[in-house]
């Protein structure tokens, strides 16, 4: 069996417990909410923190307020209770998002902070510490090179977590709580491009909550393309939401997951003041799926990914202005089992 | 010897009929015990040290800091396993821990036994190797280019491990003489078993320590018996101190059928320190154990008929074994041996390569050798048919084997119940009216379209020859009749899920008319149970269950000789079911099963029987033909319905229609279950699972490593992909299988690789020639056919390869006895005493011991 280092264990009660724990042990702490991603990362000694701490036991971090027009998210809900809510319905994107994570067992355990702060992900990198010693480790642990791209400066491993697009689609921000210290930032800006310091979270801070804004005249989705339709992480995702007057749109936001080092967001201007007919989506698609510049670092070739962004954006879309999902290809009737939730 | 196979299902007592499977209850609900559920008292682990580079020389190992470090209670060196051992007498060429050098990345080098799994891990951090790197052979093509530096110091020349070639007939001149030849080149990439449950052995002394010691190990094996004499030849021990227990298998699927290096190691480790020692592999381990199916690469030519018939076939197969030879040897002659038992083949062509490679083993995974070239044929079949004008279905049915024949490489052929088989899918999905007939998309289509696609197969009940040469049975049943009416039976075969120790009970129960309740089995035992090869190439129902009837019909003989004498009735007037012994003309005189068992036991004294089996001779004498031949041949066919996105290529397999013909189904669901677990295994080969590597760039990196050693990354379909499977059981019953059964644990799985690609060329017209097929060589195919190229994806050129003079072996039908004209009489080919037979590697022993 593959075991985990060893490290100190805290369970405290409250949120201040928590960043005060934080401030006195420094990076060598890191917070466990499910642990369904660090733990298989420290058996594999992809992170070997001294100090865990979990989220757990502080209720507050459990908590999900909502009326009709926001919700106060606790980082600490399952994705299971998310995807189960009736009340978040109106956040479509974000249901979809935790629905399609991982499997039931995971979703169960899993939580929305700790999805957000889900480490990046690449072929080289998510490996046993034999496996990668093969291969003289990588940048983004224990070696110096990157094996993707073996001039480069910077690791490219992909964001892979499947709520942050979809949150930053329904332009939520997060509260970060450090010890005498509390700021709420949009989602987008919780993450860096740059696959090994992915996140703008310091050490000290814990996310104690999601905002999720006024959904009235949203519409919003999430498409996942993965081998299976359970386990597998995104090896490209499209979230769209989009604001309608009658038939005209008056905003609208694209963001593509697993296509680089953290959430991108696509330039869907030209969708503004039009209808959602076949050509200005179909434009839309084009210059957006350019965006998506996938690497060899995930399952399936990068350039059937790319022929999928494409095919995703359009079909997202079209599904936002009321199209039949049957009707948009077997991709998209993938997306169709999760109708039920939304 | 089978009990009369043709009676109706309602003339047995339990054969037939739906039953929950004995070890059903423990394994549902957490009872059953495996490997990694034993704990013994002042019990040591153990963990393994593995080669980092794929390919090298060790010049030294520095265990001393490993020693020192806390916890740690021995390190074992390859100095002190020198013996070397294999599952193939032809091929000894592995040491548990390696000697003089490292053959792939996952290779043993060294193992650390400690008082924990976690010191034992840390020590190997301490452990210094030091590796002087060799050029790293990365594939067979590689193989065949560079035959210096050697991975291994035997074998047919260079790289390359066997070479073997046979002409059944003067195949070139059917091929001349055929309107049309069709010649193909295909690939089927590797993959591996993927059992859930993870390899794991526990070592223990009984007694003392030292030269009076008893070894046991209980080991997640499927071949005990091949485990016991690698045990005693690699540790030099006498083979009656050592007892192989095969505990309960969570999965095997041919990947736990070799006798493996951490079993010999903890087995020595526990003789050196006197105390139990645990190994439980990680999943990356299990992909460095390995043995699954060789990427194969494939040329076939086929001459026809305008109508279809086959007049000749020639292939050639090109395997890339990895870094051992295992069962490679077989497996190699297994692509060549099944391609003439399912449609006539009059002239017959094989010729076969193996190449050693820096990758973990190659070896048998359900289907052992015969999916590549099956997935060959059934494409070029569809091929031929759309080039002809024929229907698919059609075009086998007209040509297929006769019942009782032989074929042109002397595989004979019993029981043939594949016409039923290919009608009933046939029927059963609407192939014939359903299809959608090849074409390519339009452009600017983005719905989807479906497809069926039809293929069959056969495979062995059973290989007909053992490993290592014996005339001994290949599998005995032992029963010991006790007074309260309970029956043991014994035998060596290995449960592993797939329900032998349900089969073992019911042939018994069956005949001596008992409740399966009554019958109590012990399986996979050494020390307690009689030989019996093994759980591989499908054998055990059909030579278990053999000597098991043989071994229950003696006992129900003692019991009647007892009751007929006390009752006065004669033998054959007495019938045993429901639990009593009753005579047939008068049934009010009847005794209870238990009443009638004290009666025998009294009369004849302790009861025990013993059955026996040992498969017929086979018609092939030529030499290689001994690989092949079985009792009986099973059949499968199936159509597979698949709908595909002609904007990505992206398919969903919408349902599959599979019939099998089992000759008789002795529990049907547990029958259904192996349809269905083939079924997905096919499915999961066809659809996405490989076992690729990945090499960097030589200038930076030596590493040759697996791309995903995990179960997250090696893609293998979950619940989600499986489609509904509707089965059809075709029986047929076979005199030579207990009851008339055939086997059913692999057949099923090998119709699906094909069919899945047969389906895809009728839904949108492109032929993906490889395995697995996934979307992204359909949305290749589907963008050459845009350019105006070959709708196809797939290899285009075989290699050129210096064969070796073939074998010619004249066919049955011209004249021919099933030897070879130019074969060297068998005492030339015996190596001279003393001369180190072919493969043995030699032992390597230290100056002096450390
Ligand atoms: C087989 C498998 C499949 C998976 N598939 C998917 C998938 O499809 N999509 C996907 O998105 N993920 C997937 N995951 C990853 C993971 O399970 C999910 O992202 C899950 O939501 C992580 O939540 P957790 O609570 O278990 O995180 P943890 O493992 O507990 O933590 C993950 C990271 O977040 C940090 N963290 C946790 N809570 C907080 C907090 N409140 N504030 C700040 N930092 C915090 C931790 O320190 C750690 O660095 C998969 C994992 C596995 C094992
Ligand atoms: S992208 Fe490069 S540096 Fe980053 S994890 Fe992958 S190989 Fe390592």
């Amino acid at each position: 069996m593959m075991r985990c280092p060893e490290f100190r264990y805290f369970a405290p009660d409250t949120v201040e417990e928590v960043v005060k724990i934080l401030a006195e042990e420094g990076p060598r702490a890191s917070l466990l909410g499910g642990g369904t991603d660090l733990v298989p990362n420290m058996k594999r000694r992809q992170q070997t923190p001294a100090v865990l701490v979990a989220t757990r036991r502080v209720k507050e971090l459990h908590n999900v307020e909502n009326d009709a027009t926001s919700a106060r998210l606790g980082s600490g809900i399952t994705l299971a209770r998310i995807a189960a809510s009736p009340t978040l319905r109106p956040w479509s994107a974000l249901v979809r998002a935790a629905a399609q994570v991982a499997t039931p067992h995971i979703r169960n355990t899993g939580t929305l902070g700790g999805n957000l702060c889900v480490d990046t992900r690449c072929n080289y990198y998510d490996q046993s510490y034999e496996w990668r010693k093969a291969i003289d480790f990588c940048m983004k642990k224990d070696g110096g090179v990157c094996w993707v791209a073996p001039g480069s400066p910077r690791c490219w491993a992909v964001s892979s977590t499947d709520c942050a697009p979809a949150l930053i689609a329904l332009d939520a921000q997060v509260e970060l709580v450090s010890k005498g210290q509390t700021r709420i930032v949009p989602v987008a800006q919780l993450y860096n491009d740059d696959g090994i310091e992915y996140l703008a979270r310091r050490p000290d801070e814990l996310i104690a909550s999601v905002r999720l804004g006024d959904p009235t005249g949203w519409r919003s989705t999430y498409w996942k393309l993965r081998r299976r339709e359970a386990f597998d992480f995104p090896v490209l995702s499209v979230a769209a939401a989009v604001k309608l007057e009658g038939d005209r749109v008056v905003e609208a936001r694209v963001v593509f997951g697993a296509v680089a080092s953290r959430p991108v967001v696509a330039d869907v201007s030209a969708l503004i003041g039009n209808r959602l007919d076949d050509a200005s989506i179909e434009r839309v698609a084009d210059s957006a799926s350019k965006l998506a510049k996938p690497l060899d670092n995930t399952d399936f070739t990068l350039g059937w990914r790319k022929r999928v962004a494409k095919a995703y954006v359009s079909g997202a879309l079209k599904e936002l202005r009321g199209d039949d999902l049957e009707t948009l290809g077997l991709l998209a009737r993938r997306q169709s089992m999760l109708r039920v939730l939304s | 010897m089978s009990d009369n196979p043709d009676k109706k299902v309602d003339e047995f007592n339990l054969v037939g009929k739906a039953r929950r499977r004995v070890d059903a209850r423990a394994k549902v609900t957490g009872q059953a015990r495996f490997a990694d559920d034993l704990v013994l008292p002042r019990m040591l682990h153990c963990k393994l040290l593995r080669s980092r580079l794929p390919h090298a020389k060790i010049k030294s190992v520095t265990t001393d800091k490993a020693r020192a470090a806390a916890g740690v209670r021995l390190i074992l060196t390859g100095y002190d396993t020198p013996v070397p051992y294999g599952i193939l007498p032809v091929s000894h060429d592995e040491h548990p821990l390696c000697t003089d050098k490292v053959r792939f990345v996952g290779d043993p080098i060294a193992a650390v036994i400690a008082d924990s799994e976690e010191e034992a891990t840390a020590a190997l951090d301490l452990i210094h190797v030091d590796l002087e790197p060799l050029t790293t052979i990365s594939d067979a093509e590689e193989a065949l280019r560079i035959p210096e530096p050697r991975i291994h110091d035997y074998g047919d020349e260079g790289n390359l491990h066997k070479k073997v070639a046979f002409d059944f007939g003067d195949v070139d001149e059917a091929l001349r003489n055929s309107e049309r030849v069709f010649e193909d080149v295909f690939f089927y990439e590797g993959n591996t078993h993927l059992a859930i449950e993870q390899h794991a052995t526990l070592a223990a002394i009984d007694d003392a320590a030292g030269p009076d010691g008893r070894l046991t190990v209980w080991s997640s094996t499927q071949t005990p018996h091949y485990l016991h004499r690698a045990l005693a030849k690699a540790l030099e021990l006498d083979p009656a101190r050592v007892r192989v227990v095969a505990i309960a298998n969570g999965g095997g699927f041919g990947g736990k059928s070799d006798p493996f290096n951490h079993e010999i190691v903890v087995a020595k480790a526990a003789l050196m320190l006197g105390r139990p020692v645990k190994i439980c592999l990680t999943r990356e381990e299990v992909f460095y154990c390995h043995r699954g199916r060789h990427p194969v690469l494939m040329k076939l030519r086929t001459g026809v008929s305008l109508d279809g018939k086959i007049k000749g076939m020639e292939l050639q197969t090109l395997l890339d074994g990895g870094a051992y030879g295992s069962y490679g040897v077989a497996s190699t002659f297994y692509t060549g041996a099944l391609q003439t038992v399912t449609y006539k083949v009059p002239r017959y062509r094989f010729q076969g390569c193996r190449a050693f490679t820096n990758k973990p083993p190659c070896g048998p995974k359900r289907g052992h050798g015969t999916p590549q070239p099956r997935f060959g044929l059934e494409v070029q079949l569809d091929k031929i048919a759309t080039a002809l004008k024929l229907d698919p279905a059609d075009l086998r049915l007209q040509q297929l084997v006769e019942p009782r024949s032989l074929t042109a490489n002397y595989m004979s052929v019993e029981t043939i119940g594949l016409g039923e088989c290919i009608r009933r899918v046939v029927d059963g999905s609407g192939f014939r009216a359903r299809r959608s007939g090849g074409k390519l998309p339009t452009p600017g289509d983005i719905a989807p379209v479906r497809g069926l696609g039809l293929a069959c197969s056969s495979y062995l009940s059973g290989a007909g020859l053992p490993i290592y040469w014996n005339d001994l049975p290949q599998s005995g049943v032992q029963l010991q009749l006790d007074r309260s009416g309970r029956v043991t039976a014994f035998c060596g075969a290995t449960e592993i899920g797939q329900g032998s120790d349900d089969v073992l009970a019911l042939c018994v129960a069956e005949i001596l008319g008992i409740e399966i309740a009554d019958i109590k089995v012990l399986t996979g035992d050494t020390d307690l149970t009689p030989v019996d090869l093994g759980s591989y190439s499908s054998r055990v129902t059909l030579m278990m269950g053999n000597a098991a009837i043989e071994a229950a019909t003696r006992a129900r003989d003692l019991v009647a000789k007892a009751v007929s004498d006390k009752m006065g009735v004669p033998v054959e007037k007495l019938r045993f079911a429901e639990r009593r012994v009753t005579f047939i003309d008068d049934p009010a005189r009847v005794m209870s099963w238990q009443d009638a068992v004290i009666l025998a036991e009294a009369k004849h004294g302790t009861l025990g029987t013993t059955g026996s089996y040992k498969p017929p001779r086979s018609a092939a004498k030529y030499k290689g033909g001994g690989v092949g031949p079985t009792p009986t041949y099973s059949y499968s066919a199936a159509v597979v319905e698949v709908e595909v996105d002609p904007v990505t290529g992206w398919y969903d397999v919408i349902k599959v229609w599979i019939g099998h013909d089992i000759g008789r189904a002795l529990n049907p669901p547990l029958t259904e279950g192996q349809v269905i677990g083939s079924v997905y295994m096919g499915l999961g080969e066809a659809l996405m699972e490989e076992s690729t590597f990945r090499r960097l760039p030589p200038k930076l990196s030596g590493a040759l490593v697996h791309k995903f050693p995990s179960m997250l990354e090696y893609k293998s379909p979950s619940t989600m992909e499986m489609p509904p499977v509707e089965v059809f059981l075709v029986e047929d019953p076979d005199s030579r299988g207990p009851f008339g059964a055939k086997e059913v644990g692999q057949g099923p799985l090998l119709p699906m690789m094909p069919a899945i690609a047969n389906a895809i060329f009728d839904a949108v017209g492109v032929r993906v020639d490889e395995v697995p097929i996934t979307a992204e060589k359909i949305a290749r195919a589907l963008d050459a056919a845009t350019k105006g190229r070959p709708a196809r994806v797939g290899p285009t050129k075989f290699p050129a390869v210096a064969w070796p003079e073939a074998l010619k072996i004249a066919p049955p039908w011209e004249g021919g006895d099933g030897t070879a004209s130019n074969d060297r009489p068998k005492k030339e080919r015996m190596a001279r005493p003393g001369e180190v037979p072919i493969g043995d590697a030699p032992i390597i022993r230290p100056e002096v011991r450390r």
